[in-house]
């Protein structure tokens, strides 16, 4: 074993009613690539932000190279080398990479020194990237890049990455994976943040799992599979989704040629979507976010009105229709944003059922509210999705991510809908609350509902759809079943090789 | 370091407690200015709070508090709906002039005919007159996409000018002498809206704005309108994804709340101050701004604001006369109470913690 670059001894975060890291010891080797496992809620983030300063430990130490390491601020662990890549970016649109990149440096050398630094960073890691290109015109993997290249500027020794690849293709993820092996090779050592076991596999020698704010072990995850991995996460057995076996029936829904100008000054434009959705089938729709996923949900769920023709419902033609009508119809939908778009905030779970049930729970009477009616159906979606809350009249911003997340989803499943379209279901959820989402929607389906499930997990997409379409800069592939498709494939498809063309 | 923390429910208590602890964080903060002026303190807000409604001369004073109270209430409760939902109609006061001038000039135009039809005619007059005014920034907004903010408010200057031409032009008393103004509505039996028991203060606009508050109540509470109101304002994209039209929402919301404004002024012209005149409105359009905020956009919340704004125009009236406060303490001191109100309504939805020496980011 090479040498110890971060010792951590007995961290312990406490926050009101929660212990978000409980006497938490494991050690970084210099030149490794440490993963850092853990559902949401484990207390991952709080052991990262204790390492970057950001938080600060009530009990335990951290010794960085042998010498006592007590971050008060980012500044003072970048100073010794810490250096972190953070799940959402926060970079500027309207600016190019080079100022964006000299917004987060303490004393920024001049533009052209600096352009000339980021060209020669990038190439030498195998990071393609223009320093004068506007971030708004990149990419989610360029984005990426331009925070990467942002930390290796500081030449760190310790590199944080929170869910690096949860945003990019197969084929970016395969760019990221060369040049972390590649810095790791000149013995940086990488801290890895993911639940995606597979990847954790391929890439990392050690591996931290925590659970429930304690450290449950330290493993070489190469000589555990990824269901032990995932069962020590989760600490006990997991409920992977079964998909039955169903014979698609006829055509339900089908869109064609539907064309949509950007909504806003850094949307997409929709360009001639043509898909067919059948009885049963799950369609899982590929792509990185920004390549119009929001907008074919607004064409979709009606917050966006298109041609009657473009979308058609067992021949009716429905395009033109709002959503309620459209709810009336059969066809719901789950947009992304749980909190502010398919939920309000400061309501409570009862309010928001009503949301969307008005029309198909008949919670409404000639313009008056039903509100038992409405508490019962909230009490419904919580007891038969399993949803952690006091009780309906909960804030739904009191929910964690993955309960919500669950009431979200539920609410639409118990309205049986003959057509659910959701986007990003499982993002940022825990497993056994994502495990719980899939199962839910192969049960629609296997009902004999179509679903159409946008998402940038490939994994999920794999796993739960019969068909596989790619949408890229606003186009949408020919869907194809998912079985013939190999992982190459969906690649490219992702990348906007229509691979039937 | 004090810090705000986010609670993740809103706390029940503190919605009610913040409006009490307003109260009298104003009267410390009022007492403190007066003080200042070189006045009792103490004395002043005796005055304010106290003498209208228990004083020997309070048998003239509680009426007043209706008379004061009513139009504030039916203007704030349709202001709040708007409110809620993040439409904000700043120009109640120009409507609350237009349904005056609407509702007057429907009875001066039949002048001297008596029938008991002129009335209802005039409460008609008197809101579409108020929903014609607030449907131009509404149409505005919804086909050109302007700030309902400034057209509104901008209405009002307009409206007051058309008030001053009509008081010295065509709706001038012919018998007035010369002087500006129309005739005395109060002398005018079919077009009087006199006090339905003599002495309460109790007229047709203070059953309306009880009604006002009973309706806004329930629409809020039970009706799907109601719903979509509050759904606007918390969450616009998921008030979308619920399937409310935004344009319908402002039309719905400054037309309703015009109206309202338009029922106020009429019921104004044709009572307590019975005539058209260059100076005919005195700012309810305005007060009913904060007197919804005050009452926390809540229809019975509202009443009791409407209430009490009513007392503190009334005591410092008396303290101004009494105790030689000048008008301008008066309207500072009202100005407080909305500003502690605001302050203070933080503590429902945050909780202050000292904070520790960990740095956020």
């Amino acid at each position: 074993m090479s040498k110890t670059l971060l010792h951590l001894n007995g961290l312990t975060k406490t926050y009101p009613g929660v212990i978000a890291n409980d006497d938490v010891s494991f050690d970084i080797a210099a030149g490794e690539i440490h993963a850092l496992l853990g559902e949401n809620g484990a207390g991952k983030s709080t052991l990262v932000k204790m390492i970057y300063g950001l938080v600060r430990p009530d009990h335990g130490t951290m010794q960085m190279e042998g010498v006592s390491f007590v971050p008060a601020e980012p500044r003072a662990a970048r100073a010794v080398g810490v250096a972190m890549v953070f799940q959402h970016f926060s970079l500027f649109e309207a600016l190019s990479v080079a100022e964006n990149i000299a917004l987060g440096m303490e004393n920024p050398p001049k533009a052209n020194a600096l352009s000339a630094r980021i060209t020669e960073v990038s190439q030498s890691y195998g990071l393609p990237l223009d320093p004068e290109r506007l971030v708004g015109d990149l990419s989610a993997g360029e984005r990426q890049r331009v925070e990467i290249i942002r930390c290796l500027l500081q030449e760190p020794k310790l590199l944080i990455m929170d869910e690096p690849t949860s945003v990019l293709t197969p084929q970016e993820v395969t760019t990221l994976f060369t040049t972390l092996r590649k810095l790791k090779d000149e013995g940086t050592s990488i801290l890895y943040i993911s639940h995606k076991l597979e990847e954790i596999r391929a890439l990392c020698e050690t591996a931290t799992i925590l659970r429930g704010g304690k450290k449950v072990a330290t493993c070489d995850p190469r000589e555990k599979s990824a269901r032990d991995l995932a069962e020590m996460m989760v600490g006990g057995k997991l409920n992977l989704a079964e998909s039955k076996e169903t014979t698609l029936g006829e055509v339900v829904l089908e869109i064609s040629d539907l064309s949509l100008p950007p909504q806003s000054a850094f949307g997409t434009s929709l360009r001639n979507i043509s898909l067919r959705l059948h009885r049963g089938e799950i369609l899982g729709i590929g792509g990185v976010a920004g390549n119009g996923q929001d907008e074919l949900l607004a064409c979709m769920s009606g917050e966006v009105i298109t041609t009657a023709e473009a979308i058609q419902l067992n021949g009716l033609s429905l395009g033109h229709m709002s959503p309620n009508e459209r709810r009336t119809l059969g066809v719901l939908a789950a947009p992304e944003e749980r909190l502010g778009h398919a939920a309000a905030p400061d309501m409570s779970l009862t309010e928001n059922a009503m949301l969307t049930a008005m029309t198909r729970k008949s919670l409404s009477k000639s313009g008056f509210l039903d509100w038992p009616r409405a508490k019962d159906f909230a009490e419904q979606v919580i007891k038969k999705f399993d949803v952690r809350t006091p009780g309906p009249q909960s804030a739904a911003r009191s929910l964690s991510g993955g309960n919500l997340q669950k009431f979200v989803i539920g609410r639409e499943v118990l309205q049986d809908p003959s057509v659910l379209i959701v986007n990003q279901p499982t993002w940022g959820v825990d497993a056994a609350a994502a495990a719980d989402i899939r199962q839910a929607l192969l049960d629609l389906a296997a009902k004999g509902a179509s679903v159409i499930v946008i998402s940038q997990d490939l994994d999920e997409l794999m796993e739960i759809s019969t068909s596989f379409a790619a949408l890229n800069a606003g186009r949408l592939s020919a869907a194809r079943p998912m079985a013939e498709l190999s992982l190459d494939e969906i690649g490219l498809l992702l990348g906007g090789a229509d691979a039937a063309a | 370091m004090l810090r705000l923390e986010k609670r993740p429910n809103p706390s029940k208590i503190w919605g009610y407690l913040a409006p009490v602890l307003a109260v009298i964080a104003t009267m410390i903060g009022g007492g403190v200015m007066f003080a200042l002026l070189g006045k009792d303190p103490f004395e002043a807000i005796r005055i304010i709070f106290y003498d209208p409604l228990f004083s020997e001369f309070a048998w003239y004073y509680r009426p007043q508090l209706l008379i004061k109270g009513a139009p504030l209430i039916l203007i704030a409760i349709g202001l709040s709906m708007g409110f809620r939902a993040g439409i904000w109609n700043i120009g109640a006061e120009g409507q609350y002039i237009i349904g005056a001038i609407c509702g007057a000039g429907a009875a001066l135009a039949v002048y001297p005919l008596e029938s008991a039809l002129i009335f209802p005619v005039m409460i008609l007059c008197g809101a579409i007159g108020g929903f014609a005014w607030a449907m131009i920034p509404a149409i505005l907004k919804t086909k050109f996409g302007t700030n309902e903010i400034l057209v509104s408010l901008m209405l009002v200057y307009v409206a007051e000018q058309l008030l001053a031409s009509m008081s010295l032009g065509l709706m001038k008393n012919p018998e007035g002498f010369g002087f500006p103004g129309s005739r005395n509505l109060q002398h005018y039996a079919s077009a009087h809206n006199a006090e339905l028991w003599v002495g309460s203060g109790i007229h047709l606009g203070v059953v309306f704005a009880l009604i006002a508050v009973i309706f806004g109540y329930i629409m809020l509470a039970r009706h799907q309108m109601g719903f979509h109101i509050r759904l606007m304002g918390e969450s616009p994209k998921a008030a979308r994804f619920a399937g409310v039209n935004p344009n319908k929402l402002v039309i719905y919301c400054l037309g309703f709340s015009g109206a309202l404004a338009g029922l106020a002024g009429m019921f104004e012209v044709a009572g307590p101050s019975g005539q058209i005149s260059i100076d005919f409105n005195v700012g309810y359009g305005f007060t009913a701004i904060i007197v919804a905020f005050l009452g926390r956009l809540n229809p019975f919340g509202i009443m009791l604001a409407g209430l009490l704004m009513a007392l503190t125009y009334i005591g410092g009236e008396i303290a101004q006369s009494s105790l030689g406060l000048p008008s301008a303490a008066i309207q500072a001191f009202q100005g407080m109470l909305l500003f502690f109100l605001l302050a203070l309504d933080m503590l429902t939805n945050f909780k202050i913690k000292l904070a520790n020496a960990e740095v956020r980011t």
